[in-house]
């Protein structure tokens, strides 16, 4: 699987993107958040305030954290969006 | 007859005459047209450039979902959207909206339905870089954004 992030989750995490193998435990978009934290400090100050990431599941936005991340090929983290 | 938007990210400027007639020309249904601008802002005159990231996957799809919502809730004639990604200096475009219609009204509410929604759903981020080189700076998302969209429901 996929995990894409942007602006500055991309930057506190270090990477845009990366290639996982996540464990058959995490289920839902909650689990993933929590595994992440599991990863290291750079992902523990990424998601520090959980409640303003925003999460697409193959680029679709998904606000409920108890969402099945299961099929999914491509998940995305990022802060509220600033366009326009 | 469907209409399909015309939604395109993109570095470079764009000329919104042209995308005016693109909309309009040769058509008799068409008896509105309405542009909304978004310009790099810079009131206090520090501001270098802004920086636009955006997801490219998900942007041109979000903001097609979008403008096809748009298009059934009033009714349009056609929409274009253009988004730009890349360093925006100040007084150069960002985004442009395009909405043409039979009657003004539905024009007008497209272009407004359009921005609402674009600022809060469609993945881009704005990073300020300072012509005095301090830190560089995401741009905060406003809680009057998100509170803008409820006129729509």
């Amino acid at each position: 699987m996929k995990l894409v992030y942007f602006a500055w989750l991309r930057e506190r995490v270090g990477v845009g993107e990366e290639e996982v193998e996540l464990p058959a435990t995490v289920a839902t978009v909650s689990d993933l958040f929590d595994w992440l934290n599991s990863r290291g400090e750079n992902y523990q100050e990424a998601l520090k305030h959980p409640d303003v990431v925003r999460v697409a599941l193959d680029q679709q936005h998904e606000g409920d954290r108890n969402a099945s991340i299961a099929g999914a090929r491509e998940i995305a983290l990022f802060p509220p969006m600033t366009g326009g | 007859m469907s209409v399909t938007p015309d939604v395109r990210i993109q570095c470079e400027d764009f000329d919104i005459t042209n995308e005016i007639s693109k909309l309009s020309a040769g058509r008799g249904d068409v008896g509105a047209v309405v542009t909304f601008s978004g310009i790099c802002r810079d009131e206090a005159g520090s501001l270098s450039a802004l920086e636009l990231e955006h997801y490219p996957e998900m942007a041109e799809t979000e903001i097609k979902r979008i403008a096809a919502d748009a298009i059934k809730r009033f009714e349009l004639s056609g929409i274009t959207v253009i988004h730009r990604h890349g360093k925006i200096k100040p007084g150069e475009n960002i985004v442009l909206v395009v909405s043409a219609s039979p009657h003004r009204h539905a024009a007008f509410d497209g272009a407004g339905f359009l921005m609402d929604f674009l600022k809060t759903r469609a993945p881009f981020w704005k990073k300020e870089h300072r012509l005095d080189g301090s830190e560089e700076k995401w741009v905060d998302a406003k809680d009057s954004d998100d509170s803008a969209i409820e006129r729509w429901e």
